[in-house]
């Protein structure tokens, strides 16, 4: 066992999975608090929906649309002088959480803007006729029976953030996706590569099937 | 109450304006159950929104006790909409409510939040709609009557003085229809609620309505007390329905009883006459024979009424008819 794993320092696995953990954390509670308006103000601005705004939506779905098709590993690039800005460093945890950030952000809000669609026009309408303000058809109405579409949508993300997390890795963002480049594939040490590697497929399992709960759970149909 | 002044509505459908409305003009009065009949596309769709204002006319008023509602402000229209509750075909509940969150959702979107108020209220229209027992499934538990019970309840919680109700029998099969329909009419007396209803089927109009408005292309071609419309339809349209509803096929209808002798005429009967035996009585008193060809005796609303095809022969057929028509029974000489 031991010779088989012969360059693995546990200590360093560790505090690299504490570290992917903490970006996870940290970038998937901004994503969410971003993505969660903005995929409202993109369903709502839409043709046809509540605040139908033809001009806002096309700026924000094209936005979206920019960010989404930028290569993560290119935005990582790019983010730097921002991060620089926001954080004071572009490495470690704090460095890669808004990158992360913005790279997850559109693609959370694409999915909470299709987790709304599927919300019945009929409970809309209803909920209109009772005399609903519209941040109320939101807030009372939309919301909660789109939730399960929210959180499924949220599990995606997190997974998403997971190998955003190994990506920016890259550039010394820390974490077991750091740790499989600079030991696995810059030193040849297969071992830590495999662990690393393990330990992120558990991760994500993980986050599967609590989401898949989650989802079950606030499901009533 | 209701009144719709010269009402146009049109859609824009890819860069053309299709017309759904074409000069509705006709009134709702406070109190009474009022159906809207049409086919699907006859806009009676756009017509019961017009109401709530979930559409808007293009051209043309909607008065409500008098005042123009579509010159109201956004507040001014949520107040509105308080006071006008809505059952849909569909139901429309919200999925991730129990069905007593349900039916206290329009009271917390009208502020109301006081819990023992709410629930008491709650409670109340459990028990008129029957289903107190079932306050704390959720929607998906509930059967397609069930639902739309609790349709009911929710659009009754803010105590509204007209209920709309879009197709609320159509997905329902003919036993549960008949029980809504028979909610409906129990909350219009106890409640004195103005009832308006859009249907295709004739027999929910003759169940539960008042007085009727047949709807073709966006225009009202026939209005009037249900017996009169339904027992006399002038339009083609209006004789579509009512035969749809005796379950005739058109080309049927044709028979012109060729082989039949004498002369054919259909007689309605209407309330108290109904239940008399007056063909019996009238054949005695003037010497004729008559020999039943097709006929029908039921009820419209409370109304009992009889529509009978008969030939007479032999005897003195004038007298016979003048005989039938001095007791109220409406002649209509098929065949001569």
């Amino acid at each position: 066992m031991n010779e088989l794993f012969v360059n693995i320092d546990w200590a360093e696995i560790w505090t690299a999975t504490l570290d992917t953990l903490a970006m996870l954390g940290g970038s998937l509670l901004f994503t969410i608090m971003l993505g969660l308006p903005l995929g409202v103000l993109l369903f709502l601005t839409a043709r046809r929906q509540l605040l139908e705004q033809p001009a806002v939506f096309s700026v924000l779905s094209f936005v979206a649309n920019v960010v989404r098709s930028v290569p993560f590993v290119i935005l990582i690039i790019l983010m730097i002088p921002v991060t620089v800005l926001i954080t004071g460093t572009s490495l470690g945890v704090a460095g890669a959480i808004p990158t992360l950030v913005v790279g997850a952000t559109p693609f959370f809000a694409r999915l909470v803007e299709t987790a709304l669609r599927e919300v019945d026009r009929g409970i809309i309408e209803a909920t209109q006729a009772m005399g609903a303000s519209t941040r109320q058809i939101v807030l009372h109405a939309l919301l909660p029976e789109a939730l399960p579409g929210i959180v499924a949508a949220i599990t995606v993300t997190a997974i998403t953030l997971v190998s955003y997390t190994a990506m920016s890795g890259v550039i010394g963002g820390g974490g077991l996706g750091d740790l499989a480049i600079r030991y696995g594939y810059q030193r040849y040490q297969t071992d830590v590569m495999v662990v690393t590697v393990v330990l992120l497929v558990v991760l994500v399992q993980g986050l599967q099937m609590l989401g898949d709960r989650m989802v079950a759970h606030f499901s009533r149909k | 109450m209701i009144r719709f002044q010269n009402i146009h509505k049109s859609y824009q459908v890819a860069g053309q304006d299709v017309p759904a409305l074409n000069g509705i003009d006709f009134e709702i009065s406070a109190g009474e159950v009022f159906g809207i009949i049409g086919h699907s596309g006859a806009g009676k769709s756009t017509l019961v929104r017009l109401i709530n204002l979930l559409e808007r006319p293009s051209q043309g008023q909607v008065l409500i006790d008098g005042r123009d509602i579509t010159a109201l402000s956004d507040a001014g229209l949520r107040d509105l909409r308080r006071g006008i509750g809505m059952i849909f075909q569909h139901f429309n509940l919200l999925s991730s409510k129990t069905v007593a969150e349900n039916v206290a959702f329009p009271l917390k979107l009208a502020g109301v939040s006081d819990k023992a108020t709410i629930a008491a209220r709650v409670a109340a229209l459990l028990a008129r709609v029957g289903l107190t027992e079932h306050a704390d499934k959720y929607p998906a538990q509930l059967s397609g009557g069930q639902k739309q019970r609790v349709g009911v309840a929710r659009a009754l919680a803010t105590e509204p003085a007209i209920l709309l109700c879009d197709e609320a029998t159509s997905a329902l099969d003919p036993q549960t229809t008949r029980s809504v329909l028979r909610l409906l009419a129990e909350i219009n007396r106890e409640l004195g609620l103005t009832i308006v209803i859009i249907t295709h089927e004739m027999d929910v109009v003759r169940t539960v309505c008042d007085r009727v408005a047949v709807l073709d292309s966006g225009q009202v071609v026939e209005l009037g007390p249900v017996a009169d419309v339904f027992l006399h339809p002038r339009h083609a349209t209006t004789r579509r329905f009512v035969l749809e509803a005796e379950h005739v096929d058109e080309g049927e209808q044709v028979d012109d009883y060729a082989h039949v002798p004498g002369r054919v005429v259909r007689l309605t009967f209407k309330g108290e006459s109904t239940y008399a035996p007056v063909l019996g009585a009238v054949a005695r008193e003037t010497g004729v024979d008559f020999s039943i060809l097709t006929g029908r005796i039921d009820r419209i609303k409370d109304t009992p009424y009889g529509q009978l095809t008969v030939t007479f022969t032999g005897g003195n057929v004038d007298t016979a008819l003048a005989h039938l028509a001095a007791r109220d029974i409406t002649v209509e000489v098929l065949r001569a």
